[in-house]
């Protein structure tokens, strides 16, 4: 056992000799672990392993830490080691030595005599005493080296660089030898020792010059200083000009630079686009708008049959023709062009709104420059100060003024509203003012609730109050500040409201409503989301109260004009045709609820519900949609117009009744009021108020009424006569018109109608063909393609979550760390017995020796005893 | 002290310092009369009160009267047996203590008569106590009766007060609903119920008799009202809460036996149902026909006569004896001739929009699930559905199409409805051989027909009921759909699956830009139309 241990001691030894590349290269030290597969690009740590260093590090390691605790097991005296941060380890050696260097002076230091005051430490420089070396001023010092360099006289290298020089300079020393034979012995040491003296003097001097520049600089420093602070009392302003100007000066220029520097080469534009191009490129952006409405129109089935192919044949054409769908930001984009031609305006609105400041200090300027338009300046100010004090106060004070003035005519309210609040002295300036005070404000603040909205716009003219919406919106671009997104998306909630709002007055004030389409417009392409949810909410609300009423009555009233107008709006901001619309199809679904529930008991009544059914056609105008509430409520109103209700040939479907108290509605007072009649259009206000004071006002109203249902029942021919059903749809209308409802006593236009819808339904093809079901395409064989899994992530686990991922590999760690330390401790209890074996070794050999030497010393005692006697014996 | 307070908030301390004092002039008066006889003439300060104008002495006057009666009922102070005259009585040769009872028993009676009077005042409270006071009268009563006990088999209860008490119940003159209700709990007590049953039917036939079966709208609703808050027992166990209790042989009692309740149930509903009755009635009997009368009738056939009648009006009316039938025929083994073409000729475009749709299409759909029906019969109801489907709201179409679809899954020979194989190579387009007006579905020939309605309905707006049409197309699957969740979908929850569904996605805009309100979408509004 012992000699493998003293074999390896031994081969450590020799390690230890050997330097660290010399091991390395040691074909019977190195360990290659073989691979099973080469791979590319992997980098291995573990391929070379040196055994032999790694045995030995770790006996040493143990020798120096678990040798000295088994060594000092079971003893009870310690050694300790007091000095300074002996058992630091966080301090660096050097920290030591300084730390323990420091405290050995001090100690040193305090023994001296205490009341010997002039007692001086003495300093070093490189263990030489400094006073020393003060008294000899020719001390070299570490920075004369650099100072030497380019000092290449002929001596100096001749001296320094012996070897070829040398030669040459024996040559010429030879020549001196000659000429002064005498010096000859003398004249190499003495040559050094001249060279050393003169470039020692060199040196000196400089030093000297140097000294005396740096004295000069300092005296100029100094004088430097006493005139500058004279200058700093005299020219202040100016130097305060210079300084600031000198240094964005030197930035501008740094920037030219820097951009110069990093500005891209001249790249080719793109070619300015003919008219013709711009307009093809307008014309396919319009078609794949359209074809994506037709593809939205044709519903999800459609959508989801193209998804939903998984699995692709490997012969597969690949030629299904699938439209890009994003068309939503493309969209966005177009809405930035349109507001192109605003745009300067807004970069305008934008300075102005930015800072007040500005426009003071540029107001002080121009009143610098040009004291000759005083006015003019002051007027600016005037202006200035309104404008903000308008921004700040959002026109409540403006608007409260006027509300209050209200009540004394809506003439004069134009007027007030043109006057600025503060009425000025001088009367010049007043004509200016007004000018100013016309023209509205460009920046608005954004209103935070609905009445803010509406103190914004109350008392402005229609097309102010766009103005205002839009110049409200462009402050608040959402690109100009972080909250501006919350807060248009909330205007065009608070604009909806204004909307409906205005619908209800009396009169409803329906071109304000026009006027701000467009607003509506813009913003609902802002925000789609927002606008869903607004308009959403709105029909939520309408068709959560209908229900209600619906339920507890039977039947409901119709809706007032503010709900017209917002699903005329619907349609305006959102496409009618989508196969699924989250806005228009709960829209088209209460319009449909209205047509069935709200019975008609007034002209009024009958008028909503035909503003209704325009609507109901302009929805499925696009897509058409068949929607049989209208054609119910189309009939149910022409029944109304039939005279002798007697013998009907047809059945009137709710909310309309085949007889009752409302069911002579259309029917004419008198004949002759078809005479005078001609047709103009209805005000939209006549679905919530009528004054129809005569008979003759009435019979036009109710002419107005039918004509308005037969166009419409005309144009529902049109748009469902390639129903399967057409016929059996429009049955009840063409008994209606062709039995009970002749064309006699209808005036001329309608009697054209008339004929026309009874032509278009009697002239309808047949299209009954017997219903077969869609013809399956066969099922393909299946074929036998690998399926190609995509794996991105080699080498790693797939398909578990993060945490099993993390667990796993704790787990992996663990047990690695675990198998670790078990080979440690199996290490070291074996290098403990080797210790201990080593030991009780050591003490036999021992004890063997010493028995020798007993036994020797006996032996040679017993010898000596044994001569003894022998001499004795002789 | 209440309704003092909201009827005349001006005098409201005056009024409630009378009361007061009236109160505790009555409360005394009332302890005066009990403790000796001597004050037995305070009676009439009593009545005085209780004859006054003002609402809230009455009431007090009320409870006193109560309070007075009932302690002498108790006592056994009011005369028993045939009642002599007051001047008799006075006259007549009886004790003192008969004399005194003679005249309390007097008191009491017109003190009844008074109350029953009061059960028409016009003021609720009053009406309201002054039946309580009666009911409690007749508990007492009951348990003390004031006619002689003469035959063993005769069981007290105050059949006469009751009799009086429903009469004024049943105005003719005032709608009595809010009194009927108060009513009601009272009537669970068993035998006050049994008796207020047969009371009601005299009272009908009285009534109704003397009219010569006219009707009249008033007096029918309070007797609706009042039978239908009849709540029956449905088991024998049940009959436990009495008013009055029988001293002798009670489980032989009349109001004691179900099978006697359910009698006199159905002799007071016949005796109801057998004179004409206003048309709003008739729907509010036929709601609660089939679980809160028939069940507890003892012979429910009875009702077919009505049933029958009421299925021939015609319109909802018929739709709701549907129900009523349904029970006849499914529990009774009713057999209706003609049922079937009655139901077909049920089916009009108003079907879709009563109110008592979900409960028609119900019953439909369980007359319709036999799977014995001929097949013209099932197919004619299909195709009439289809054709009916092109006037009805989305709401109704999602029951429709799964009902269609269920019955061409039951009736498997009904698929040539929406698959005619024999026809692929027919290309000319022909006329719908289905007759819309012909009466009966065997003549009506559905057969020949197909669905082209539902081929429609793919184009209608509303995506759910277009995607319902579209499975014609393909074969359809074979589960059947479960139209009761359909049933009860209102128009808003459909608005609100597209409200709420969302959220999500993105929102496709209209890319053409509005610039005014009446422009765009075809411009069928401006035509019409204009702003001002």
């Amino acid at each position: 056992m012992g000699k493998p241990q003293k074999k390896r001691s031994l081969a450590d030894k020799v390690r230890k000799t050997k330097t660290s590349t010399e091991i390395k290269n040691n074909p019977f030290e190195v360990k290659i672990n073989r691979k099973k597969f080469d791979i590319l690009g992997r980098k291995t740590k573990h391929d070379v392993g040196l055994p032999g260093v790694s045995r030995s590090k770790a006996i040493t390691k143990r020798k120096e830490t678990l040798l000295k605790e088994y060594k000092q097991k079971n003893k009870s005296n310690k050694l300790i080691d007091r000095r300074f941060g002996e058992y630091d380890t966080k301090m660096a050696p050097e920290d030591k030595i300084l730390q323990r260097f420091a405290m050995e002076r001090q100690r040193t230091h305090e023994k001296k005599d205490m009341y010997n005051l002039n007692e001086e430490e003495e300093l070093t420089h490189y263990g030489q005493s400094l006073a020393e070396i003060e008294k000899f001023n020719d001390a070299v010092n570490s920075d004369d080296e650099s100072e030497e360099k380019g000092l290449l006289s002929a001596e100096l290298t001749a001296s320094h660089f012996g070897g070829g020089g040398g030669l040459l300079r024996k040559k010429t020393s030879g020549d001196q030898q000659e000429e002064e034979g005498s010096q000859r012995a003398k004249s190499r040491q003495e040559l050094i020792e001249e060279l050393i003296q003169k470039s020692k003097q060199e040196k000196r001097e400089r030093q000297v010059q140097k000294e005396e520049a740096q004295e000069l600089t300092e005296k100029l420093d100094q004088e430097w200083k006493s005139i500058q602070a004279l200058m700093v009392k005299k020219t202040p302003k100016a130097e305060r000009v210079d300084t600031p100007e000198e240094k964005p000066k030197l930035e501008e220029y740094d920037m030219m630079v820097r951009e110069l520097g990093f500005e891209m080469k001249a790249q080719p534009s793109e070619k300015m686009k003919t008219p013709e191009e711009l307009a093809r490129e307008e014309r396919e952006k319009l078609q794949k708008l359209e074809a994506d409405r037709l593809r939205r129109m044709m519903g999800d089935e459609v959508g989801d049959s193209t998804q939903s192919q998984i699995h692709i044949s490997a012969d597969d054409l690949n030629d299904g023709f699938i439209l890009d769908k994003d068309d939503k930001k493309t969209l966005s984009y177009q809405d930035g062009k349109w507001n192109i031609g605003e745009e300067l305006e807004e970069d305008k609105d934008e300075e102005e709104g930015e800072s007040g400041e500005e426009e003071e200090s540029d107001a002080e300027e121009d009143g610098e420059d040009g004291e000759e338009d005083d006015q003019e300046e002051e007027e600016e100010e005037e202006e200035g100060g309104n404008s903000e004090e308008e921004e700040e106060d959002g026109h409540s004070d403006l608007d409260s003024e006027q509300e209050s003035e209200n009540e004394e005519g809506e003439q004069e309210d134009e007027e007030i509203s043109a006057q600025p609040k503060k009425s000025l002295t001088k009367e010049e300036m007043k004509a200016q003012q007004e000018a100013a005070k016309a023209e509205l404000p460009y920046t608005f603040a954004a209103p935070e609730s609905f009445s803010d909205l509406k103190d914004l716009l109350h008392g402005h003219t229609p097309d102010n109050q766009r103005l205002i919406v839009a110049r409200t919106q462009k402050c608040n671009h959402p690109s100009l500040a972080v909250g501006n997104k919350l807060k248009l998306q909330k205007l065009f909630g608070f604009l909806l409201e204004y909307v409906g709002e205005l619908a209800t007055r009396s009169p409803p004030e329906l071109t304000t409503v026009d006027k701000l389409i467009p607003e509506l417009y813009g913003l609902c392409q802002m925000f789609p989301q927002a606008a869903c949810q607004a308009m959403q909410s709105v029909l939520a609300d309408a068709g959560h109260s209908m229900e209600e009423v619906v339920e507890v009555k039977g039947h409901a009233g119709f809706p007032t004009l503010d709900m017209l107008v917002y699903l005329k709006v619907t349609a305006l901001l959102f496409p009618t045709s989508d196969f699924r619309h989250p806005v228009t199809t709960p829209a088209l679904l209460y319009i449909s609820q209205i047509l069935t529930k709200c019975p008609v008991k007034s002209l009024q009544d009958l008028t909503s519900g035909l503003v209704l059914c325009c609507l109901a056609v302009e929805y499925v105008s696009f897509s058409k949609r068949f929607l049989p509430e209208l054609i119910n409520f189309l009939s149910g109103t022409l029944h109304l117009a039939v005279q002798d209700k007697s013998s009907l040939g047809y059945t009137v479907v709710p909310p309309f009744r085949s007889s009752g108290k409302y069911s002579d509605l259309l029917v004419l007072s008198t004949s002759e009021s078809c005479k005078s009649w001609s047709k103009k259009s209805l005000p939209l206000s006549a679905t919530q108020h009528l004054e129809l004071n005569s008979d003759l006002d009435r019979d036009n109203h109710r002419l107005m009424c039918l004509s308005t249902c037969l166009d419409l029942v005309k144009r529902c021919c049109l748009l469902y006569k390639d129903l399967t059903s057409f016929k059996h749809i429009f049955q009840p209308i063409k008994t209606l018109l062709s039995k009970h409802l002749s064309a006699q006593t209808l005036p001329e236009p309608l009697q054209e109608l008339h004929s026309q819808i009874l032509e278009s339904i009697s002239g309808a093809p047949l299209t009954c063909i017997p219903l077969v079901f869609e013809k399956k395409k066969p099922i393909p064989l299946k074929l036998f393609t690998p399926k190609i899994v995509e794996v991105l992530d080699y080498g790693k686990k797939r398909g578990s979550s993060r945490e099993e991922k993390e667990r796993e590999r704790l787990k992996h760690k663990y047990k690695k760390e675990f198998k670790g330390a078990l080979r440690e401790i199996r290490k070291d209890s074996r290098f403990l017995a080797s210790e201990k074996l080593n030991e009780v070794m050591n003490r036999d050999a021992e004890r063997k020796r010493k028995v020798k030497e007993l036994f020797g010393s006996l032996a040679t005692q017993e010898g000596e005893w044994k001569a003894l006697k022998r001499k004795k014996r002789k | 002290m209440a309704p003092a307070k909201r009827r005349n908030v001006s005098s409201v301390k005056t009024t409630e310092q009378s009361v007061k004092t009236a109160k505790i002039d009555l409360n005394s008066t009332v302890e005066r009369i009990l403790e000796s006889r001597k004050n037995a003439n305070d009676v009439f300060d009593i009545f005085e009160i209780l004859q006054s104008e003002k609402e809230k002495e009455v009431v007090s006057a009320v409870n006193a009267c109560n309070k007075l009666f009932c302690t002498l009922l108790e006592r056994k102070e009011l005369f028993v047996g045939n009642l002599p005259g007051e001047e008799e009585g006075l006259s007549g040769k009886y004790s003192a203590e008969e004399k005194y009872r003679m005249f309390m028993r007097h008191r009491y009676n017109s003190c009844v008569e008074m109350l029953l009077e009061h059960l028409s005042h016009e003021l609720h409270d009053v009406k309201e106590s002054a039946l309580c006071c009666l009911i409690k009268f007749a508990a007492g009563e009951g348990q003390h009766p004031l006619e002689d006990l003469d035959w063993s088999e005769h069981y007290s209860f105050p059949r006469e007060l009751i009799q009086a008490v429903v009469d004024r119940l049943l105005s003719q003159t005032t709608d009595n609903s809010l009194l009927i209700s108060r009513f009601q709990e009272f009537l669970e007590m068993e035998d006050l119920r049994y008796y207020v049953m047969s009371s009601i039917r005299n009272h009908v036939g009285k009534v109704m008799d003397k009219n010569k079966g006219a009707v009249h709208p008033l007096y029918q609703n309070n007797v609706f009202t009042l039978m239908s808050n009849i709540n029956m027992p449905s088991q024998e166990s049940e009959l436990t809460n009495f008013m009055v209790k029988q001293e002798g042989k009670h489980e032989d009692w009349k109001a004691a036996k179900l099978s006697e309740h359910k009698r006199i149930f159905e002799r007071m509903w016949l005796g109801f149902l057998k004179y004409k009755l206003p048309s709003g009635m008739y729907k509010k009997i036929l709601v609660i026909l089939h679980d809160s009368i028939l069940p507890y009738m003892s012979k429910p056939t009875l009702m077919i006569d009505f049933l029958t009648a009421a299925y021939d009006v015609g319109g909802a009316i018929s739709l709701l004896a549907l129900n009523g039938l349904f029970v006849l025929i499914h529990q009774h083994n009713l057999d209706y001739p003609d049922f079937y073409k009655k139901l077909y000729n049920l089916l009009e475009p108003s079907v879709f929009h009563v109110k008592y749709r979900a409960r028609f299409f119900h019953l439909a759909n369980v007359f319709l699930s036999s799977s014995h029906l001929p097949v013209y019969l099932v197919a004619a109801f299909a195709k009439r559905l289809a054709r009916l489907a092109l006037t009805a709201p989305p709401t109704a179409l999602l029951i429709v199409l799964p009902f269609i679809y269920n019955l061409i899954r039951r009736h498997p020979s009904c698929r040539v409805l929406i698959h005619r194989p024999s026809a692929e190579d027919v290309t000319e387009p022909l006329e719908d051989p289905y007759l819309m007006d012909e009466e009966d579905p065997a003549q009506c020939c559905a057969l020949e027909s197909s669905l082209w309605e539902i081929k429609t309905l793919q184009k209608h707006y509303h995506p759910d009921v277009a995607k319902a049409a579209m499975l014609i197309n393909t074969p359809l699957p074979q589960q059947e759909d479960d139209i009761d969740e359909a049933l009860e979908t209102t128009p808003f929850e459909l608005m609100e699956r597209d409200l709420k569904q969302s959220q999500i996605k993105s929102v496709p805009l209209e890319f053409e830009t509005a610039t005014q309100l009446l422009k765009g979408g075809g411009d069928v509004l401006g035509q019409h139309f204009c702003l001002v």
